[in-house]
Protein backbone atom coordinates (compact mmCIF):
# COMPACT_ATOMS: atom_id res chain seq x y z
CA UNK A 1 0.00 0.00 0.00
CA UNK A 2 1.12 3.45 -0.80
CA UNK A 3 1.52 6.01 1.95
CA UNK A 4 1.79 9.16 -0.08
CA UNK A 5 0.62 12.51 1.12
CA UNK A 6 -2.90 13.31 0.02
CA UNK A 7 -3.26 16.89 -1.02
CA UNK A 8 -6.93 17.51 -1.63
CA UNK A 9 -7.95 20.99 -2.80
CA UNK A 10 -10.11 22.60 -0.17
CA UNK A 11 -13.78 22.38 -0.88
CA UNK A 12 -13.57 19.19 -2.88
CA UNK A 13 -15.77 16.78 -1.03
CA UNK A 14 -15.54 13.61 -3.07
CA UNK A 15 -17.70 11.57 -0.69
CA UNK A 16 -20.63 13.94 -1.18
CA UNK A 17 -20.09 13.89 -4.92
CA UNK A 18 -20.14 10.09 -4.94
CA UNK A 19 -23.62 10.23 -3.41
CA UNK A 20 -24.77 11.71 -6.71
CA UNK A 21 -23.73 8.61 -8.67
CA UNK A 22 -26.01 5.67 -7.85
CA UNK A 23 -23.97 3.27 -9.99
CA UNK A 24 -20.92 3.66 -7.78
CA UNK A 25 -22.70 2.21 -4.76
CA UNK A 26 -22.51 -1.41 -5.74
CA UNK A 27 -20.37 -4.47 -5.31
CA UNK A 28 -18.84 -6.37 -8.19
CA UNK A 29 -17.88 -9.97 -7.47
CA UNK A 30 -18.29 -9.20 -3.77
CA UNK A 31 -15.97 -6.17 -3.79
CA UNK A 32 -16.87 -2.48 -3.85
CA UNK A 33 -16.89 -1.22 -7.44
CA UNK A 34 -13.82 0.80 -8.34
CA UNK A 35 -14.72 2.46 -11.63
CA UNK A 36 -11.59 3.52 -13.50
CA UNK A 37 -12.95 3.55 -17.04
CA UNK A 38 -14.37 7.05 -17.33
CA UNK A 39 -12.43 7.77 -20.52
CA UNK A 40 -14.56 5.06 -22.17
CA UNK A 41 -17.76 6.40 -20.68
CA UNK A 42 -18.37 8.46 -17.58
CA UNK A 43 -21.00 7.56 -15.00
CA UNK A 44 -24.19 9.59 -14.80
CA UNK A 45 -25.28 11.64 -11.79
CA UNK A 46 -28.85 11.57 -10.46
CA UNK A 47 -29.46 14.96 -12.06
CA UNK A 48 -28.94 13.51 -15.55
CA UNK A 49 -31.01 10.39 -14.92
CA UNK A 50 -33.80 12.52 -13.44
CA UNK A 51 -33.83 14.96 -16.36
CA UNK A 52 -34.18 12.12 -18.84
CA UNK A 53 -36.91 10.46 -16.79
CA UNK A 54 -38.75 13.74 -16.40
CA UNK A 55 -38.73 14.24 -20.15
CA UNK A 56 -40.20 10.79 -20.75
CA UNK A 57 -42.70 10.96 -17.91
CA UNK A 58 -43.83 14.56 -18.11
CA UNK A 59 -42.82 16.45 -21.26
CA UNK A 60 -42.42 13.88 -24.02
CA UNK A 61 -43.22 15.24 -27.48
CA UNK A 62 -41.43 15.88 -30.73
CA UNK A 63 -39.66 19.20 -31.01
CA UNK A 64 -39.80 22.13 -33.43
CA UNK A 65 -43.11 21.04 -34.91
CA UNK A 66 -46.03 21.28 -32.56
CA UNK A 67 -48.06 24.13 -31.19
CA UNK A 68 -49.19 22.03 -28.28
CA UNK A 69 -47.89 22.45 -24.77
CA UNK A 70 -45.78 19.30 -24.57
CA UNK A 71 -43.99 20.03 -27.83
CA UNK A 72 -43.23 23.52 -26.62
CA UNK A 73 -41.86 22.23 -23.34
CA UNK A 74 -39.71 19.63 -25.10
CA UNK A 75 -38.44 22.16 -27.61
CA UNK A 76 -37.57 24.62 -24.88
CA UNK A 77 -35.72 22.01 -22.82
CA UNK A 78 -33.79 20.70 -25.85
CA UNK A 79 -32.87 24.17 -27.09
CA UNK A 80 -31.85 25.15 -23.58
CA UNK A 81 -29.04 22.61 -23.89
CA UNK A 82 -27.79 24.40 -26.98
CA UNK A 83 -27.56 27.57 -24.93
CA UNK A 84 -25.73 25.66 -22.19
CA UNK A 85 -23.32 24.20 -24.72
CA UNK A 86 -22.66 27.69 -26.08
CA UNK A 87 -21.68 28.79 -22.60
CA UNK A 88 -19.73 25.58 -21.94
CA UNK A 89 -17.54 26.16 -25.00
CA UNK A 90 -17.77 29.97 -24.97
CA UNK A 91 -19.08 30.09 -28.53
CA UNK A 92 -20.24 33.40 -30.02
CA UNK A 93 -23.80 32.40 -30.87
CA UNK A 94 -26.12 29.45 -30.27
CA UNK A 95 -26.24 28.86 -34.00
CA UNK A 96 -22.67 27.61 -33.94
CA UNK A 97 -23.64 24.56 -31.87
CA UNK A 98 -24.85 21.54 -33.81
CA UNK A 99 -26.30 18.50 -32.07
CA UNK A 100 -24.63 15.31 -33.24
CA UNK A 101 -24.57 11.72 -31.99
CA UNK A 102 -21.13 12.18 -30.53
CA UNK A 103 -17.59 13.21 -31.37
CA UNK A 104 -17.37 10.60 -34.12
CA UNK A 105 -20.34 12.08 -35.92
CA UNK A 106 -19.04 15.60 -35.36
CA UNK A 107 -15.80 14.75 -37.14
CA UNK A 108 -17.57 12.83 -39.88
CA UNK A 109 -19.89 15.76 -40.47
CA UNK A 110 -16.97 18.12 -41.05
CA UNK A 111 -14.94 15.62 -43.10
CA UNK A 112 -17.95 14.95 -45.26
CA UNK A 113 -19.66 18.32 -45.58
CA UNK A 114 -16.68 20.68 -45.46
CA UNK A 115 -14.26 18.17 -46.97
CA UNK A 116 -16.14 17.44 -50.18
CA UNK A 117 -16.39 21.11 -51.03
CA UNK A 118 -12.92 22.18 -50.05
CA UNK A 119 -10.43 19.35 -50.54
CA UNK A 120 -8.98 18.83 -54.01
CA UNK A 121 -6.58 16.29 -55.42
CA UNK A 122 -3.10 16.90 -54.02
CA UNK A 123 -4.37 18.82 -50.97
CA UNK A 124 -3.25 17.74 -47.53
CA UNK A 125 -4.95 16.98 -44.24
CA UNK A 126 -2.79 16.89 -41.11
CA UNK A 127 -3.65 14.71 -38.11
CA UNK A 128 -1.43 13.47 -35.29
CA UNK A 129 0.17 10.22 -34.21
CA UNK A 130 -1.96 9.99 -31.10
CA UNK A 131 -5.43 10.20 -32.59
CA UNK A 132 -8.37 7.98 -31.80
CA UNK A 133 -9.61 6.02 -34.83
CA UNK A 134 -12.53 8.46 -35.05
CA UNK A 135 -10.13 11.27 -35.92
CA UNK A 136 -8.18 9.12 -38.39
CA UNK A 137 -10.64 7.13 -40.45
CA UNK A 138 -13.02 9.94 -41.57
CA UNK A 139 -10.00 11.89 -42.89
CA UNK A 140 -8.55 8.80 -44.51
CA UNK A 141 -11.85 8.21 -46.26
CA UNK A 142 -11.95 11.84 -47.40
CA UNK A 143 -8.35 11.70 -48.66
CA UNK A 144 -9.07 8.53 -50.57
CA UNK A 145 -12.15 10.02 -52.17
CA UNK A 146 -10.55 13.37 -53.02
CA UNK A 147 -7.07 12.01 -53.82
CA UNK A 148 -5.63 14.10 -51.03
CA UNK A 149 -2.74 13.24 -48.71
CA UNK A 150 -2.92 12.49 -45.01
CA UNK A 151 0.09 13.78 -43.05
CA UNK A 152 0.86 12.74 -39.49
CA UNK A 153 2.40 14.91 -36.75
CA UNK A 154 4.84 12.58 -34.96
CA UNK A 155 5.36 12.36 -31.20
CA UNK A 156 8.20 11.69 -28.79
CA UNK A 157 8.44 8.73 -26.44
CA UNK A 158 6.58 10.61 -23.72
CA UNK A 159 3.62 10.83 -26.07
CA UNK A 160 4.04 14.54 -26.80
CA UNK A 161 3.52 15.93 -30.29
CA UNK A 162 6.61 17.37 -31.98
CA UNK A 163 5.64 20.89 -32.97
CA UNK A 164 8.82 21.49 -34.96
CA UNK A 165 7.94 18.47 -37.11
CA UNK A 166 4.37 19.71 -37.36
CA UNK A 167 5.68 23.04 -38.66
CA UNK A 168 7.46 21.20 -41.48
CA UNK A 169 4.25 19.39 -42.49
CA UNK A 170 2.35 22.63 -42.98
CA UNK A 171 2.37 24.06 -46.47
CA UNK A 172 0.29 25.71 -49.17
CA UNK A 173 -1.65 22.48 -49.76
CA UNK A 174 -2.62 22.00 -46.11
CA UNK A 175 -6.39 22.40 -45.86
CA UNK A 176 -7.21 21.06 -42.41
CA UNK A 177 -5.41 20.16 -39.20
CA UNK A 178 -7.41 17.78 -37.01
CA UNK A 179 -6.02 16.86 -33.60
CA UNK A 180 -7.34 15.74 -30.26
CA UNK A 181 -7.27 18.11 -27.32
CA UNK A 182 -6.47 15.20 -24.98
CA UNK A 183 -5.28 11.76 -26.07
CA UNK A 184 -7.60 8.97 -24.93
CA UNK A 185 -4.88 6.31 -24.91
CA UNK A 186 -2.06 8.34 -23.34
CA UNK A 187 -3.67 11.25 -21.53
CA UNK A 188 -1.46 13.81 -23.29
CA UNK A 189 -2.92 17.32 -23.26
CA UNK A 190 -1.94 18.81 -26.59
CA UNK A 191 -1.03 22.50 -26.96
CA UNK A 192 -4.07 23.04 -29.14
CA UNK A 193 -4.04 26.84 -29.10
CA UNK A 194 -0.55 26.76 -30.61
CA UNK A 195 -1.54 23.98 -33.03
CA UNK A 196 -4.54 26.01 -34.24
CA UNK A 197 -2.43 29.16 -34.57
CA UNK A 198 0.17 27.34 -36.68
CA UNK A 199 -2.57 25.88 -38.88
CA UNK A 200 -4.04 29.34 -39.42
CA UNK A 201 -0.63 30.78 -40.24
CA UNK A 202 -0.42 28.21 -43.01
CA UNK A 203 -3.87 29.13 -44.24
CA UNK A 204 -5.47 25.91 -43.02
CA UNK A 205 -8.46 25.29 -40.76
CA UNK A 206 -8.29 23.41 -37.47
CA UNK A 207 -10.66 20.91 -35.91
CA UNK A 208 -10.20 19.86 -32.29
CA UNK A 209 -11.50 16.52 -31.04
CA UNK A 210 -12.51 17.42 -27.51
CA UNK A 211 -13.96 14.07 -26.44
CA UNK A 212 -11.42 13.59 -23.66
CA UNK A 213 -11.03 17.25 -22.76
CA UNK A 214 -14.63 18.29 -22.14
CA UNK A 215 -15.02 16.29 -18.90
CA UNK A 216 -11.79 17.56 -17.40
CA UNK A 217 -11.00 21.17 -18.27
CA UNK A 218 -12.46 24.52 -19.23
CA UNK A 219 -12.78 24.98 -22.96
CA UNK A 220 -12.91 28.32 -24.72
CA UNK A 221 -13.27 27.93 -28.46
CA UNK A 222 -12.79 31.66 -29.01
CA UNK A 223 -9.54 31.72 -27.07
CA UNK A 224 -8.39 28.61 -28.94
CA UNK A 225 -9.66 30.13 -32.19
CA UNK A 226 -10.66 26.60 -33.22
CA UNK A 227 -12.66 26.42 -36.42
CA UNK A 228 -14.41 23.26 -35.27
CA UNK A 229 -14.57 21.67 -31.83
CA UNK A 230 -16.53 18.56 -30.97
CA UNK A 231 -17.27 16.45 -27.89
CA UNK A 232 -19.50 13.59 -26.74
CA UNK A 233 -22.20 13.81 -24.11
CA UNK A 234 -21.53 10.45 -22.53
CA UNK A 235 -17.96 11.27 -21.61
CA UNK A 236 -19.05 14.41 -19.83
CA UNK A 237 -21.48 12.54 -17.51
CA UNK A 238 -24.41 12.77 -19.93
CA UNK A 239 -26.13 10.06 -21.94
CA UNK A 240 -24.80 8.22 -24.99
CA UNK A 241 -25.95 9.08 -28.50
CA UNK A 242 -25.65 12.84 -28.12
CA UNK A 243 -22.81 15.27 -28.61
CA UNK A 244 -21.96 18.74 -29.81
CA UNK A 245 -20.14 20.06 -32.83
CA UNK A 246 -19.07 23.68 -32.65
CA UNK A 247 -18.17 25.43 -35.89
CA UNK A 248 -17.55 29.06 -36.76
CA UNK A 249 -20.79 30.30 -38.30
CA UNK A 250 -19.03 31.66 -41.38
CA UNK A 251 -17.75 28.15 -42.13
CA UNK A 252 -20.96 26.34 -41.23
CA UNK A 253 -22.98 28.70 -43.41
CA UNK A 254 -20.79 27.92 -46.40
CA UNK A 255 -21.02 24.15 -45.94
CA UNK A 256 -23.69 22.01 -47.59
CA UNK A 257 -26.01 19.96 -45.35
CA UNK A 258 -24.67 16.67 -44.02
CA UNK A 259 -27.92 14.72 -44.19
CA UNK A 260 -31.25 15.52 -45.74
CA UNK A 261 -34.64 15.11 -44.12
CA UNK A 262 -37.16 16.80 -41.91
CA UNK A 263 -36.27 19.78 -39.74
CA UNK A 264 -33.35 20.88 -41.92
CA UNK A 265 -35.40 22.57 -44.63
CA UNK A 266 -37.16 25.84 -45.30
CA UNK A 267 -39.22 24.73 -48.28
CA UNK A 268 -39.44 21.50 -50.23
CA UNK A 269 -40.85 20.94 -53.70
CA UNK A 270 -39.97 18.11 -56.05
CA UNK A 271 -37.93 20.58 -58.06
CA UNK A 272 -36.00 22.32 -55.35
CA UNK A 273 -35.39 22.37 -51.61
CA UNK A 274 -34.12 25.33 -49.67
CA UNK A 275 -32.32 24.60 -46.47
CA UNK A 276 -32.92 25.85 -43.00
CA UNK A 277 -30.58 28.33 -41.37
CA UNK A 278 -28.02 27.38 -38.78
CA UNK A 279 -27.99 25.30 -36.74
CA UNK A 280 -30.94 23.31 -38.13
CA UNK A 281 -29.39 22.89 -41.55
CA UNK A 282 -27.24 20.14 -40.02
CA UNK A 283 -29.93 18.51 -37.91
CA UNK A 284 -32.04 16.32 -40.17
CA UNK A 285 -34.70 14.14 -38.62
CA UNK A 286 -36.04 13.83 -35.10
CA UNK A 287 -32.96 14.10 -32.89
CA UNK A 288 -32.08 12.39 -29.64
CA UNK A 289 -34.31 14.70 -27.62
CA UNK A 290 -33.97 12.89 -24.32
CA UNK A 291 -30.22 12.73 -24.84
CA UNK A 292 -30.03 16.43 -25.53
CA UNK A 293 -31.97 17.22 -22.37
CA UNK A 294 -29.78 14.82 -20.38
CA UNK A 295 -26.68 16.49 -21.76
CA UNK A 296 -27.97 19.85 -20.56
CA UNK A 297 -28.34 18.45 -17.05
CA UNK A 298 -24.81 17.01 -17.28
CA UNK A 299 -23.29 20.35 -18.27
CA UNK A 300 -25.14 22.03 -15.39
CA UNK A 301 -23.82 19.40 -13.03
CA UNK A 302 -20.21 19.80 -14.15
CA UNK A 303 -20.49 23.59 -13.97
CA UNK A 304 -21.90 23.38 -10.46
CA UNK A 305 -18.81 21.54 -9.27
CA UNK A 306 -16.57 23.76 -11.38
CA UNK A 307 -14.10 22.63 -14.01
CA UNK A 308 -11.20 24.38 -12.30
CA UNK A 309 -11.84 22.39 -9.12
CA UNK A 310 -12.31 19.22 -11.14
CA UNK A 311 -9.03 19.72 -13.01
CA UNK A 312 -7.13 20.43 -9.78
CA UNK A 313 -8.52 17.38 -7.96
CA UNK A 314 -7.97 15.07 -10.92
CA UNK A 315 -4.40 16.25 -11.19
CA UNK A 316 -3.87 15.16 -7.57
CA UNK A 317 -5.36 11.79 -8.46
CA UNK A 318 -3.02 11.51 -11.43
CA UNK A 319 0.07 12.34 -9.38
CA UNK A 320 -0.96 9.93 -6.64
CA UNK A 321 -1.84 7.14 -9.06
CA UNK A 322 1.36 7.62 -11.05
CA UNK A 323 3.45 7.21 -7.90
CA UNK A 324 1.42 4.24 -6.67
CA UNK A 325 1.83 2.40 -9.98
CA UNK A 326 5.50 3.30 -10.28
CA UNK A 327 6.15 1.24 -7.15
CA UNK A 328 5.05 -1.94 -8.92
CA UNK A 329 8.07 -3.79 -10.34
CA UNK A 330 7.88 -4.47 -14.07
CA UNK A 331 5.14 -1.88 -14.64
CA UNK A 332 5.74 0.73 -17.32
CA UNK A 333 3.46 3.70 -17.82
CA UNK A 334 2.77 4.39 -21.49
CA UNK A 335 2.29 8.10 -21.98
CA UNK A 336 4.27 10.34 -19.67
CA UNK A 337 3.58 13.74 -21.16
CA UNK A 338 4.37 16.72 -18.95
CA UNK A 339 0.87 18.05 -19.59
CA UNK A 340 -1.40 15.15 -18.88
CA UNK A 341 -5.00 14.36 -17.98
CA UNK A 342 -5.90 11.74 -15.36
CA UNK A 343 -5.23 8.70 -17.52
CA UNK A 344 -2.84 5.90 -16.57
CA UNK A 345 -2.09 3.62 -19.47
CA UNK A 346 0.43 0.92 -18.62
CA UNK A 347 1.89 -2.47 -19.37
CA UNK A 348 3.37 -5.04 -17.02
CA UNK A 349 6.28 -7.05 -18.32
CA UNK A 350 5.17 -10.55 -19.32
CA UNK A 351 1.48 -10.15 -18.47
CA UNK A 352 -1.10 -9.45 -21.15
CA UNK A 353 -3.52 -6.56 -20.50
CA UNK A 354 -6.53 -8.85 -20.91
CA UNK A 355 -5.34 -11.04 -18.09
CA UNK A 356 -4.71 -7.96 -15.97
CA UNK A 357 -8.22 -6.69 -16.77
CA UNK A 358 -9.87 -9.97 -15.85
CA UNK A 359 -8.05 -10.33 -12.53
CA UNK A 360 -8.80 -6.70 -11.63
CA UNK A 361 -12.46 -7.16 -12.58
CA UNK A 362 -12.74 -10.03 -10.12
CA UNK A 363 -11.62 -7.56 -7.47
CA UNK A 364 -14.31 -5.11 -8.48
CA UNK A 365 -11.95 -2.86 -10.43
CA UNK A 366 -13.10 -1.74 -13.89
CA UNK A 367 -10.33 -0.74 -16.29
CA UNK A 368 -10.09 -0.72 -20.05
CA UNK A 369 -7.78 -3.15 -21.79
CA UNK A 370 -6.93 -3.27 -25.46
CA UNK A 371 -5.82 -0.80 -28.09
CA UNK A 372 -8.28 1.93 -27.03
CA UNK A 373 -9.29 2.54 -30.66
CA UNK A 374 -5.81 3.96 -31.18
CA UNK A 375 -3.91 1.17 -32.91
CA UNK A 376 -1.29 3.53 -34.41
CA UNK A 377 -0.46 4.68 -30.86
CA UNK A 378 0.03 1.06 -29.78
CA UNK A 379 2.22 0.40 -32.83
CA UNK A 380 4.32 3.45 -32.05
CA UNK A 381 5.04 2.18 -28.54
CA UNK A 382 5.49 -1.40 -29.85
CA UNK A 383 2.80 -2.83 -27.61
CA UNK A 384 -0.25 -4.77 -28.80
CA UNK A 385 -2.40 -3.30 -26.08
CA UNK A 386 -2.30 -1.58 -22.71
CA UNK A 387 -4.31 -1.51 -19.53
CA UNK A 388 -5.82 1.90 -18.93
CA UNK A 389 -7.10 3.32 -15.67
CA UNK A 390 -8.89 6.58 -16.40
CA UNK A 391 -10.20 8.79 -13.65
CA UNK A 392 -12.95 11.26 -13.00
CA UNK A 393 -13.67 13.57 -10.08
CA UNK A 394 -15.71 10.86 -8.34
CA UNK A 395 -12.66 8.66 -7.91
CA UNK A 396 -10.73 8.56 -4.64
CA UNK A 397 -7.17 8.05 -3.52
CA UNK A 398 -8.32 4.87 -1.75
CA UNK A 399 -9.49 3.53 -5.11
CA UNK A 400 -6.03 4.06 -6.53
CA UNK A 401 -4.64 2.13 -3.56
CA UNK A 402 -7.11 -0.63 -4.47
CA UNK A 403 -5.81 -0.58 -8.03
CA UNK A 404 -2.22 -0.90 -6.84
CA UNK A 405 -3.19 -3.77 -4.51
CA UNK A 406 -5.12 -5.39 -7.35
CA UNK A 407 -2.05 -5.24 -9.55
CA UNK A 408 0.00 -6.91 -6.82
CA UNK A 409 -2.52 -9.75 -6.93
CA UNK A 410 -2.11 -9.88 -10.73
CA UNK A 411 1.63 -10.20 -10.25
CA UNK A 412 1.18 -13.00 -7.71
CA UNK A 413 -0.94 -15.02 -10.13
CA UNK A 414 1.28 -14.61 -13.16
CA UNK A 415 4.74 -14.43 -11.65
CA UNK B 1 -12.81 -17.10 -8.03
CA UNK B 2 -10.35 -16.00 -10.64
CA UNK B 3 -8.26 -19.10 -9.87
CA UNK B 4 -10.96 -21.18 -11.60
CA UNK B 5 -10.04 -19.39 -14.79
CA UNK B 6 -6.29 -19.33 -14.39
CA UNK B 7 -5.76 -22.95 -13.42
CA UNK B 8 -2.21 -24.12 -12.91
CA UNK B 9 -2.05 -25.92 -16.25
CA UNK B 10 -3.20 -22.79 -18.09
CA UNK B 11 -0.60 -20.65 -16.37
CA UNK B 12 2.06 -23.25 -17.17
CA UNK B 13 1.16 -23.39 -20.86
CA UNK B 14 0.93 -19.60 -21.11
CA UNK B 15 4.39 -19.15 -19.63
CA UNK B 16 5.92 -22.12 -21.45
CA UNK B 17 3.87 -22.66 -24.59
CA UNK B 18 4.47 -26.02 -26.31
CA UNK B 19 5.01 -26.28 -30.08
CA UNK B 20 5.57 -22.55 -30.27
CA UNK B 21 7.69 -22.16 -33.40
CA UNK B 22 7.27 -21.80 -37.15
CA UNK B 23 7.21 -25.00 -39.25
CA UNK B 24 9.19 -25.14 -42.50
CA UNK B 25 7.42 -28.12 -44.02
CA UNK B 26 3.87 -27.28 -42.98
CA UNK B 27 1.27 -28.33 -45.52
CA UNK B 28 -1.28 -25.82 -44.26
CA UNK B 29 -0.99 -22.42 -42.65
CA UNK B 30 -3.49 -19.93 -41.36
CA UNK B 31 -3.52 -16.65 -39.50
CA UNK B 32 -5.90 -15.63 -36.77
CA UNK B 33 -6.56 -12.18 -35.41
CA UNK B 34 -8.70 -10.82 -32.63
CA UNK B 35 -9.31 -7.17 -33.50
CA UNK B 36 -10.75 -6.47 -30.07
CA UNK B 37 -7.53 -7.13 -28.23
CA UNK B 38 -4.95 -7.24 -31.00
CA UNK B 39 -4.02 -10.88 -30.41
CA UNK B 40 -2.37 -12.45 -33.44
CA UNK B 41 -1.58 -16.04 -34.18
CA UNK B 42 -0.04 -18.03 -37.00
CA UNK B 43 -0.79 -21.71 -37.15
CA UNK B 44 1.25 -24.36 -39.00
CA UNK B 45 -0.08 -27.85 -39.68
CA UNK B 46 1.44 -30.84 -41.38
CA UNK B 47 -1.27 -33.17 -42.66
CA UNK B 48 -0.30 -36.46 -44.26
CA UNK B 49 -2.83 -39.10 -45.39
CA UNK B 50 -5.57 -37.08 -43.68
CA UNK B 51 -3.72 -37.34 -40.36
CA UNK B 52 -2.44 -34.32 -38.45
CA UNK B 53 1.23 -35.23 -38.09
CA UNK B 54 2.43 -32.01 -36.55
CA UNK B 55 1.06 -28.66 -35.38
CA UNK B 56 2.80 -25.52 -34.21
CA UNK B 57 2.03 -21.84 -33.74
CA UNK B 58 3.61 -18.46 -33.22
CA UNK B 59 1.94 -15.31 -32.01
CA UNK B 60 1.33 -12.92 -29.20
CA UNK B 61 -1.65 -13.03 -26.94
CA UNK B 62 -2.99 -13.21 -23.43
CA UNK B 63 -2.52 -16.17 -21.08
CA UNK B 64 -5.82 -17.72 -22.15
CA UNK B 65 -5.19 -17.50 -25.89
CA UNK B 66 -1.57 -18.66 -25.61
CA UNK B 67 -2.43 -21.59 -23.34
CA UNK B 68 -5.34 -22.52 -25.57
CA UNK B 69 -3.10 -22.56 -28.66
CA UNK B 70 -0.46 -24.55 -26.81
CA UNK B 71 -2.87 -27.17 -25.48
CA UNK B 72 -4.60 -27.37 -28.84
CA UNK B 73 -1.37 -28.26 -30.61
CA UNK B 74 -0.79 -31.04 -28.11
CA UNK B 75 -4.26 -32.46 -28.46
CA UNK B 76 -4.34 -32.53 -32.26
CA UNK B 77 -1.40 -34.68 -33.16
CA UNK B 78 -2.43 -38.02 -34.63
CA UNK B 79 -6.02 -36.98 -35.23
CA UNK B 80 -7.76 -37.16 -38.60
CA UNK B 81 -9.16 -33.97 -40.08
CA UNK B 82 -12.68 -34.96 -39.06
CA UNK B 83 -11.62 -35.82 -35.55
CA UNK B 84 -9.89 -32.47 -35.24
CA UNK B 85 -13.00 -30.60 -36.38
CA UNK B 86 -15.14 -32.64 -33.98
CA UNK B 87 -12.83 -31.74 -31.13
CA UNK B 88 -13.16 -28.09 -32.08
CA UNK B 89 -16.92 -28.37 -31.81
CA UNK B 90 -16.71 -30.01 -28.40
CA UNK B 91 -14.26 -27.39 -27.21
CA UNK B 92 -16.55 -24.62 -28.40
CA UNK B 93 -19.48 -26.21 -26.55
CA UNK B 94 -17.37 -26.42 -23.42
CA UNK B 95 -16.85 -22.66 -23.51
CA UNK B 96 -20.24 -21.47 -24.61
CA UNK B 97 -22.84 -23.90 -23.29
CA UNK B 98 -23.70 -25.65 -20.06
CA UNK B 99 -23.13 -29.03 -21.70
CA UNK B 100 -21.54 -31.59 -19.37
CA UNK B 101 -17.77 -31.84 -19.59
CA UNK B 102 -16.76 -34.90 -21.61
CA UNK B 103 -13.59 -36.91 -21.14
CA UNK B 104 -12.86 -36.71 -24.90
CA UNK B 105 -11.56 -33.21 -24.28
CA UNK B 106 -8.74 -34.51 -22.11
CA UNK B 107 -6.62 -31.71 -20.69
CA UNK B 108 -8.69 -29.15 -22.55
CA UNK B 109 -11.32 -29.31 -19.79
CA UNK B 110 -9.19 -26.84 -17.83
CA UNK B 111 -10.80 -24.17 -20.01
CA UNK B 112 -14.27 -24.82 -18.59
CA UNK B 113 -13.78 -21.80 -16.29
CA UNK B 114 -13.91 -19.55 -19.35
CA UNK B 115 -17.69 -20.10 -19.42
CA UNK B 116 -18.01 -17.65 -16.56
CA UNK B 117 -16.02 -15.00 -18.45
CA UNK B 118 -17.93 -14.32 -21.67
CA UNK B 119 -15.52 -11.55 -22.64
CA UNK B 120 -12.71 -14.10 -22.72
CA UNK B 121 -14.33 -16.77 -24.91
CA UNK B 122 -12.77 -15.22 -28.00
CA UNK B 123 -9.33 -15.46 -26.43
CA UNK B 124 -9.78 -19.18 -25.86
CA UNK B 125 -11.18 -19.86 -29.32
CA UNK B 126 -8.78 -17.82 -31.46
CA UNK B 127 -6.43 -20.74 -32.09
CA UNK B 128 -9.35 -23.02 -32.84
CA UNK B 129 -10.93 -20.63 -35.32
CA UNK B 130 -7.56 -20.47 -36.99
CA UNK B 131 -7.37 -24.25 -37.03
CA UNK B 132 -10.69 -24.47 -38.82
CA UNK B 133 -9.51 -22.04 -41.44
CA UNK B 134 -6.25 -23.97 -41.90
CA UNK B 135 -8.05 -27.29 -42.28
CA UNK B 136 -10.58 -25.79 -44.67
CA UNK B 137 -7.84 -24.06 -46.64
CA UNK B 138 -9.24 -20.53 -46.26
CA UNK B 139 -6.70 -18.05 -47.54
CA UNK B 140 -7.82 -14.91 -45.72
CA UNK B 141 -6.68 -14.39 -42.12
CA UNK B 142 -9.49 -15.48 -39.83
CA UNK B 143 -10.90 -12.92 -37.44
CA UNK B 144 -12.83 -13.58 -34.27
CA UNK B 145 -15.22 -10.81 -35.25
Amino acid sequence: MSTLSRVVPTGFDVETIREDFPVLKQSIHGKPLVYLDSAATAQKPHAVVDAIRRFHEVDCANIHRGVHELSQRSTAAYEETRAKAKKFLNARTKNELIFVRGTTEGINLVASSWGRGNVKPGDEIVISALEHHSNIVPWQMLCEEREAKLRIIPMNDRGELLLEEYEKLLGPRTRMVAVSHVSNALGTINPVARIVEMAHNAGALALIDGAQAAPHMKIDVQALDADFYTFSGHKVFGPTGIGILYGKSKLLNAMPPYQGGGDMIKTVTFEKTTYADLPYKFEAGTPNIAGGIGLGAALDYVNRIGLDKIAAYEHELLVYGTEALSEIPGLRIIGTAREKAAVLSFIIEGIHPHDIGTVLDRQGIAVRTGHHCAQPVMDWFHVPATTRASMAFYNTFAELDALAAGLQKVKEIFS
Amino acid sequence: MVDDLYQEIILDHSKHPRNCHPMEDATRKAEGYNPLCGDKLKLFIKVEDDIVKDVSFVGSGCAISTASASLMTESLKGKTRDEALKLLEKFHDLLTTDSPVTHELGKLVVFCGVRDYPARVKCATLAWHTLKSALNGTAEPVSTE
